[in-house]
């Protein structure tokens, strides 16, 4: 499927540094003139898959093309490609003029050109007479502009992004929003931007790619990503929203937060475990409780400017968040709908935590390089095994020095009633646990799990 | 008075004592003859008497030259130096500075120990080269550390505009390194003008340099004539730490 209109494309580009891999089999295409983001919590990757385009690294594995060219092995300095750093990166020693101007003496252009050209960016970005400025004694607005209009002056095929408006304050952030937004129309380029800021990639964006753990999550436009999450990190990370545990009961009807409701997701099979995400502007709130599909008592209410945010218990036990433009008293019982439309059904990433063992008795089993009593099922030492336990039932230790494996909580998700923890241990394996307590992020923990909890079946030997 | 301003009382009688005591002084004896009268035929001497004047053209050569040498030696050193793929250990560094540690006098009464076993003759070769041997690691650190603490993204952000490898060390790296490299040349030239001891043991003295002359003088009880050329000299030496000074304004 060779398209015309693709500028650049990534093939199973894989990168570590040293032991950690930082991005895994990554494929994507990016189209002519198209402003994508990539969009991801620190450490996701998305720098380092920036850098490997712009060229400052070279991917492990895969290739990368730009208009159908392999470019893996070009430096940086023979890319068409510009990038307005983080932290800007402007040359002290040179002036406005001259660091604009920068990529036009390398190239030995007339200087009638050069000034030509130099002119027409700086009124671009809207710092004509500040040629002859000291890089260091413009604002940090006027040093992205600068650092905008330096990367452009080349004519760039693609302009490369990295989170370029971090450092500045909110209000600067929101008018350099609008202002980037129209340079792109204005110039026709492609933009590839890198945040963390899901508001941010929602604003500009034509197409975001939803990065975690070295892993694309999602590719859509903001109002996919937004209304159709693929999976509960990306419904996590973009927006608020209601995260829970459900059943896809058949097509068309799911069950969660204790109620049936009509959806209008189907092929998910029969009893079907799956993630729900409602957005908290997505649940009507009434005082009639008589026409309500459930009901709840509210527990708090904060006014957030446009909209109230209010927590309610629901009948059932849920804990949710809902948005509406009006005040409901604490304490109050109130009346919920959630239309079919809203409900958005993923499939779940995972069902119980899987590991590959070995017996090393017939009532112990060797998993995560550690030791656990296991039930007496016929097995023998040596025998290698597919070990299963089920979220709910790995218990954390405060205390690591109390178990075997050592722990660190990676990531956590509320899901109305418990939280989802991701955990990694000291020796790199990552397993998942639902849990009422309440634990942070990098807390340590050590971990136990009942014998009667560990499920074994025994690989065949090939 | 607040009270913290106590504390800079010790320094400050020091300061008088030892530093502007004795400058003052140094000021006095030159502007008087022996008997104590005042006088500017010191200061003129050193203008007019070719004893004087060709040794200072001589040290201000040399220490032209060393300084040149040192630069270029001592900057690629600094840039292996600082280039976390080329050298990967701290240590590296300072065996570059170890040399420091043992007395300059030793060191040089070495060197020429070390000519004279190779039946290499004294001169100014060898003159150049333990002079570069005793400033170089003058020149290295101050280059180095400024190496080392420049943003990687400035090489970047060149590299991204187009400048090849050659390109990106002469229009970021080094005009981003000149402030190292001129306190490197405040450290070697300075000093190198006023040197005599390694003069007179690696030349076997046949070379006179301007330090030597104002030791000659005072070892010859001449005390008004010394006091007048090293008043010249710190006055020189003062000027031309200005210059540097005005280029990093700029």
């Amino acid at each position: 499927m060779e398209q015309k209109d693709v500028i650049i494309r990534l093939e199973h580009i894989s990168h570590s540094f040293g032991e950690k891999k930082v991005l895994e089999d990554i494929n994507l295409y990016i189209k002519k003139g198209e402003f994508i983001t990539f969009l991801g919590p620190s450490g996701c990757g998305k720098t380092t898959l920036l850098r490997l385009i712009a060229g400052f690294l070279s991917p492990d594995e895969g290739i990368i093309t730009l208009e159908g060219k392999d470019i893996s092995a070009l430096p940086p300095y023979k890319r068409p490609l510009n990038t307005v750093f983080q932290r800007y990166a402007l040359f002290p020693h040179l002036d406005v003029y001259d660091n604009v101007a920068f990529a036009l003496k390398l190239q030995k252009l007339p200087v009638d050109e050069i000034n030509a050209r130099v002119q027409k960016v700086l009124k671009l970005v809207s710092m004509t007479d500040y040629e002859d400025r000291n890089v260091e004694s413009l604002s940090g607005g006027q040093q992205q502009r600068i650092a905008i209009a330096r990367a452009i002056v080349n004519q760039p095929k693609v302009l490369l992004l990295d989170e370029p408006l971090s450092a500045l304050d909110l209000k600067m952030r929101k008018d350099m929003q609008i202002e980037l937004k129209e340079m792109h129309k204005k110039l026709g380029i492609t933009f590839i931007y890198v945040t963390h800021d899901q508001e941010e990639a929602l604003t500009l964006s034509d197409t975001i790619v939803v990065l975690n753990d070295g892993r694309i999550q999602q590719i859509g436009t903001p109002t996919d990503i937004y209304n159709e999450p693929q999976n509960a990190f990306v419904a996590d990370f973009i927006g608020d929203s209601n995260l829970l545990d459900g059943t896809m009961i058949r097509d068309g009807k799911v069950r969660f937060a204790g109620h049936d409701f009509d959806c209008v997701d189907s092929g998910f099979g029969e009893n079907t475990p799956v993630d729900v995400v409602v957005r908290p502007e997505d649940i009507y709130i009434m005082n009639n409780t008589d026409a309500a599909q459930f009901t709840a008592v509210v527990k708090s209410c904060i006014f957030k400017g446009v909209h109230y945010e209010m927590y309610v218990d629901s009948d059932a036990g849920y804990e949710l968040v809902i948005q509406d433009y009006n005040a409901f008293e604490v304490g109050s019982e109130v009346g919920l709908i959630i239309k079919p439309a809203d409900i958005q059904v993923m499939h779940k990433e995972r069902l119980c935590n899987t590991f590959e063992g070995e017996m090393t008795s017939a009532t112990s089993v060797l998993f995560m390089d550690a030791e656990f009593d296991c039930l007496d099922c016929g097995l023998q030492k040596g025998d290698k095994v597919k070990v299963e336990v089920d979220f709910d039932k790995i218990d954390l230790l405060d205390d690591s020095h109390e178990s075997d494996v050592e722990a660190h909580i990676r990531n956590l998700l509320y899901k109305g009633d418990h939280y989802h923890l991701e955990v990694k241990t000291a020796e790199g394996y990552t397993f998942f646990v639902n849990t009422n307590d309440v634990w942070d992020r990098n807390d340590l923990v050590g971990i136990n799990i009942l014998p009667e909890d560990i499920r074994l079946s025994k690989l065949e030997n090939e | 008075m607040n009270k913290k301003a106590y504390w800079a009382l010790p320094y400050s009688i020091f300061l008088v004592l030892f530093v502007v005591l004795p400058l003052l002084l140094i000021a006095v004896y030159a502007l008087r003859d022996s008997s104590g009268a005042f006088t500017l035929s010191n200061i003129a001497a050193f203008f007019t008497d070719p004893k004087i004047v060709n040794p200072f053209l001589v040290s201000l050569e040399v220490a032209l030259e060393n300084t040149a040498i040192c630069i270029l030696v001592g900057y690629p050193v600094a840039y292996i130096l600082a280039d976390k793929s080329l050298n990967r250990s701290a240590v590296t560094a300072l065996l570059f500075i170890l040399p420091m540690w043992i007395n300059a006098l030793m060191r040089t009464i070495a060197t020429a120990e070390i000519f004279a076993a190779m039946g290499i003759g004294l001169g100014k070769g060898t003159l150049l080269f333990g002079m570069a041997y005793d400033y170089l690691p003058f020149m290295i650190y101050p280059i180095y550390t400024v190496l080392s603490k420049m943003d990687r993204s400035y090489i970047e952000a060149a590299q991204d505009l187009g400048a090849n490898p050659v390109q990106v060390f002469f229009k970021v790296t080094l005009p981003l390194s000149m402030p190292g490299v001129m306190s490197g040349v405040m450290m070697v030239f300075m000093p190198t003008v006023s040197t005599f001891a390694i003069s007179e043991i690696l030349t076997n003295n046949t070379i006179q340099l301007f330090g030597t002359i104002i030791q000659e003088n005072f070892n010859n009880l001449m005390w008004n004539q010394g006091a007048a050329l090293s008043f010249v000299m710190l006055i020189i030496i003062g000027l031309t730490t200005l210059i540097p000074g005005n280029k990093n304004e700029n």
